[in-house]
């Protein structure tokens, strides 16, 4: 038997905490890969899978140390390195692919400075075959017009592209172990789903061992040949790809696994009262100055109407940048609209906060995605919550006292949390207090943005249950926005899918069960992982669209229209797209023909 | 590193665009300064006719010398003829020399730039050294003992740190000469002796600040996922710090810089007096004892552009340092 390329055994690093003591991040984990295999290291966060992958590099980050174990690359004993050493086989032998591109590239030096720059520092290549061999990596990644897309800053491009440019980096030295350190975990799925191609078509072809760090099981079967399941530092089951999907033996894989598939939930009975709670009538908003048409200078949202009843949940779903939050803060008041209205309970809402009443502010509140920061740090839990209970409700005292309680049972948290600073408690905990708040004003509408979206799996689909109860208890309405489609179709009545500040698609949740539905529904829809070994497609990601004439004012056609998989030349680069109903009960904005549509998600599974 | 000024021509007219914008700008400054330091030079109790004839002379002498000053006409007639001058390149005649202050300036002006310039060469490494040396061992033993050495810097006034440095290098060592007069055909040793410990104070003023202020934008950086990233590339600490970290900590840095530089002019009168030094901010302090109006506004407009020019070069290079600015 051939020695592995990898070997991690016993390995045990350690952090210091702020209050001076030490915490054992990373417990007695051992492992081993195969030469050209791609193992996976899966876990929350907190898992210590990060930790884990950066100890293959020698690295650990400021505050923690490798206490015990050893990590073998080959013969080698990386543990036993100095800086020198080490510095050798960083970018040379092992090569790192960050989370965040966008934080991980430089942004004051060009993109090519910045590939090419391992295989400089360590004397492999001269400049002119370096940029020749990163301008081959660059077209192998599906990278629009290899040539030239190195001579660009950071900002100026994608978070999918700089991924793959990212990718680039690590190949161009020809490493013999990447890491991949969450690398889509930051994309949208469409994005996510070319960037995961190219990632492993680039791997296969070069037979380079690999370690591969997500928090996403299915993500992960489609990359890994090994997976590794953490929990807090531990190891706790290690397999075959296929046999940690199909016969998990451990509990929390299970748990993992359950919490990647949402359940779906189920609203209270259909209520018919004709008037409903929330009606948005040709909303049209943006930024900048509003011209005589009443359309802004940068439009973000344009022309949407839907209604919500009470108790019924809307889902908001689309990429980032499509204006799911831009249309919260509209109807919230945050951002005057240029043109249409907003109705709550039959009346109409003055456009800004100036002229809103307080009632009409308790009426809708907003939970924000990132409850560290829309949380106060300096003040208790009990503190902000009582701030709405006295703004809105009057209450003080000992009767603020009980609603405290009462709150924080509601979103099942322990009473004495309420004397607590919020910097204390985990994230979830967080979000639920963030959640109280809104509930503390008694609000007829919720507008949730992206609340699951900064949590783990298990924690989020718990946030999710909490949602549904309130709902189907205390009948308050919510707004959910999400980019995840699986998530909005667990729990919400109606869905609307933005593209670009259209809604392009928009029906009860029964209709997106089945095609057909708008083009880029059924693309979002085919984007997402799932937990099967075979799903990913082949080739480098870069997929081919139907030729289309010179697109020439792009403004008056369809937004998805460049994207669009089943764009027919002289009727979609014509004019704008028409309203139409389907059968199955959406309305969406496209101009194929409801029998045209029905083959497209079909078109979209089989690329 | 490579160059970062390779934007391109809608970038470089960008900037040209942002540059004209805030030369304009700073002549409205100019302008309203100019009326500020006119209303206060106005309101300073006494005026050169006073000075000049001192507590002897009758309100009849003082009221003849004050019309043939030109200092009985209003208020507003007496600011307009001085701001017309000065557009004109014209600052007036000083009342108390009776020569043209544009000739007076040009003596002393060369003589400030000079000190700031050795000033600036000795503390700008010397400051940029101290941060990064700092922010590298973030922490450590050289940070903290960097730390207490810039601290005490700071607090130490500079008469203090000139008088020390009289009595040590002039008066018991006798290495160096405590007036620092520089002859007009003076070889370099002969400079190097008479700016040692005007610079030397200098430089102790002003050093602390700008390597603090490195010192806090480096560590901003070093904290960002690029620089792990660059670890993670086998850079060396040195490459790392020189072609990553600085292109983006420099914006901060030169703002700093040009901060501390635009001190040296006219904040340097305690040491220019301690020296003797013939600079530009003794000569205010003349001026405004002798209550010899031009003199003491045209100084005050010197200070202000300075301090404006070098507050733009310094958004100049911020704005050159970050591709963000530049291209968007």
């Amino acid at each position: 038997m051939t020695p592995a390329h990898v070997t991690v055994a016993g390995l045990t690093i350690e952090a210091q905490t702020d209050d001076g003591s030490t915490l054992v991040i990373v417990d007695d984990v051992s492992f081993s890969i195969e030469k050209g295999q791609v193992l996976a290291l899966i876990g929350e966060s907190g898992s210590g899978k990060t930790t884990i992958a950066l100890s293959l590099l020698g690295h650990v980050r400021p505050g923690a140390r490798i206490v015990g174990g050893s990590v073998r690359l080959g013969d080698q004993e990386i543990t036993a390195l100095d800086m020198a050493q080490l510095r050798s086989l960083r970018g040379n032998r092992i090569a790192y692919v960050a989370q965040s591109a966008a934080a991980a590239f430089n942004p004051s030096r060009t993109v090519m400075d910045q590939v090419i720059e391992p295989a400089l520092a360590h004397r492999i290549m001269q400049r002119p075959a370096a940029q020749a061999k990163a301008v081959a990596l660059f077209g192998a990644l599906g990278l629009p017009n290899p040539g030239k897309i190195g001579e660009r800053y950071p900002h100026q491009l994608s978070g999918g592209q700089l991924q793959r440019l990212m990718a680039a980096m690590a190949l161009i030295t020809g490493p013999e172990l990447i890491i991949f350190d969450e690398p889509t975990t930051a994309l949208d799925v469409t994005t996510q789903i070319g960037v995961l191609q190219a990632f492993r078509s680039a791997v296969r072809d070069l037979g380079t061992t690999a370690v591969y760090v997500s928090h996403d099981l299915a993500v992960v079967a489609q990359m890994a040949d090994h997976i590794v399941v953490l929990n807090k530092g531990r190891i706790r089951e290690a397999g075959t790809t296929d046999q940690i999907l199909h016969a998990p033996r451990d509990d929390y894989t299970r748990t993992l696994m359950a919490a990647a598939r949402p359940v779906p939930t189920t609203g209270p009975a259909e209520s018919d009262t004709a008037r409903p709670l929330l009606q948005v009538d040709g909303l049209t908003a943006g930024y900048g100055k509003v011209d005589a048409r009443g359309v802004p200078a940068i439009p973000v949202l344009h022309d949407l109407s839907f209604s919500l009843q009470r108790g019924e949940i809307l889902g908001v779903i689309g990429e980032s940048g499509s204006g799911k939050s831009t249309l919260a803060r509209a109807i919230a008041g945050l951002l005057p609209p240029a043109r249409g209205a907003v109705r709550l309970d039959g009346r109409t809402l003055p456009p800004g906060l100036a002229g809103r009443c307080r009632d009409q502010f308790r009426q809708i509140q907003i939970v924000f995605q990132n409850a560290d920061v829309a949380l106060n740090p300096a003040h208790s839990v009990g503190e902000i919550l009582r701030r709405p209970l006295a703004f809105y409700h009057g209450l003080r005292g000992t009767a603020a006292d009980a609603r405290v309680a009462e709150l924080l049972d509601r979103t099942r948290l322990p009473g004495t949390l309420a004397d607590r600073r919020c910097t204390d408690l985990s994230g979830g905990q967080k979000q639920r207090v963030n959640l109280a708040r809104a509930l503390a004003a008694g609000p007829d509408l919720i507008l949730c943005d992206e609340v699951t979206s900064a949590l783990d799996t298990v924690v989020g689909a718990a946030i999710l249950d909490l949602l549904a109860e309130l709902r189907q208890e205390l009948g308050i309405a919510m707004m959910f926005i999400s980019h995840d489609i699986s998530t909005v179709r667990a729990i919400c009545d109606d869905v609307m899918v933005l593209y670009a500040g259209h809604a392009v698609d928009q029906g009860p949740r029964s209709a997106y069960a089945a095609p057909p539905s708008h083009p880029y529904t059924d693309m979002l829809i085919a984007s997402v992982p799932e937990m099967r070994t075979d799903w990913l497609p082949d080739g480098a990601g870069a997929l081919a669209l139907p030729p289309i004439g010179g697109i020439d004012d792009s403004a008056a056609l369809c937004s998805f229209l460049p994207r669009c998989p089943s764009r027919i030349t002289g009727r979609c680069d014509r004019a704008f797209p028409p309203h139409r109903q389907l059968l199955s009960g959406n309305a969406i904005l496209c101009h194929l023909e409801e029998h045209e549509l029905r083959g497209s998600r079909q078109h979209a599974e089989a690329r | 590193m490579a160059s970062p000024i390779s934007a391109g021509s809608s970038g470089t007219r960008k900037i040209a665009i942002m540059i004209a914008g805030r030369i304009g700008l700073a002549f409205v400054t100019l302008f309203l300064v100019s009326l500020i330091v006119f209303a206060i030079s106005d309101l300073l109790p006494g005026d050169a006719a006073q000075e000049a004839l001192g507590q002897s002379a009758t309100p009849a002498q003082v009221a003849a010398l004050r019309h043939e000053m030109g200092l009985d006409r209003p208020a507003h007639v007496r600011f307009g003829g001085w701001i017309t001058g000065l557009a004109g390149g014209d600052a007036g005649t000083s009342l108390v020399a009776n020569m043209p202050v544009g000739e007076i300036i040009s003596q002393r002006l060369p003589n400030s730039l000079l000190l700031a310039a050795f000033t600036a060469l000795v503390s700008v490494p010397l400051a940029l050294s101290i941060g990064i040396a700092s922010a590298m061992n973030r922490g450590g033993r050289l940070d903290r003992a960097l730390n207490i050495a810039t601290l005490s810097m700071v607090a130490l006034p500079e008469f203090l740190v000139a008088t020390l440095a009289v009595l040590i290098f002039s008066v018991h060592l006798r290495w160096l000469p405590s007036i620092s007069m520089v002859p007009e055909d003076a070889g370099w040793g002969e400079m190097f002796q008479s700016f040692a410990m005007p610079v030397g104070a200098l430089t102790v003023v002003v050093v602390a600040q700008m390597a603090r202020m490195t010192r806090a934008a480096v560590v901003d950086q070093l904290d960002r996922p690029y620089v792990e990233m660059a670890l993670l590339k086998g850079l060396s600490r040195r490459a790392i710090i020189v072609s990553h970290v600085l292109p983006n900590a420099v914006g901060p840095i030169v703002n700093a810089m040009a901060l501390s530089m635009s001190y040296l002019l006219g904040g340097a009168i305690i040491v220019e007096t301690i020296f003797n030094y013939p600079g530009l901010a003794s000569l205010m302090v003349n001026a405004v004892t002798s209550r010899d109006m031009p003199l003491l506004q045209a100084c005050a407009m010197i200070f202000c552009s300075v301090y404006l020019l070098l507050m733009l070069i310094a958004d100049v290079v911020a704005i050159l340092a970050n591709p963000r600015l530049r291209t968007a």
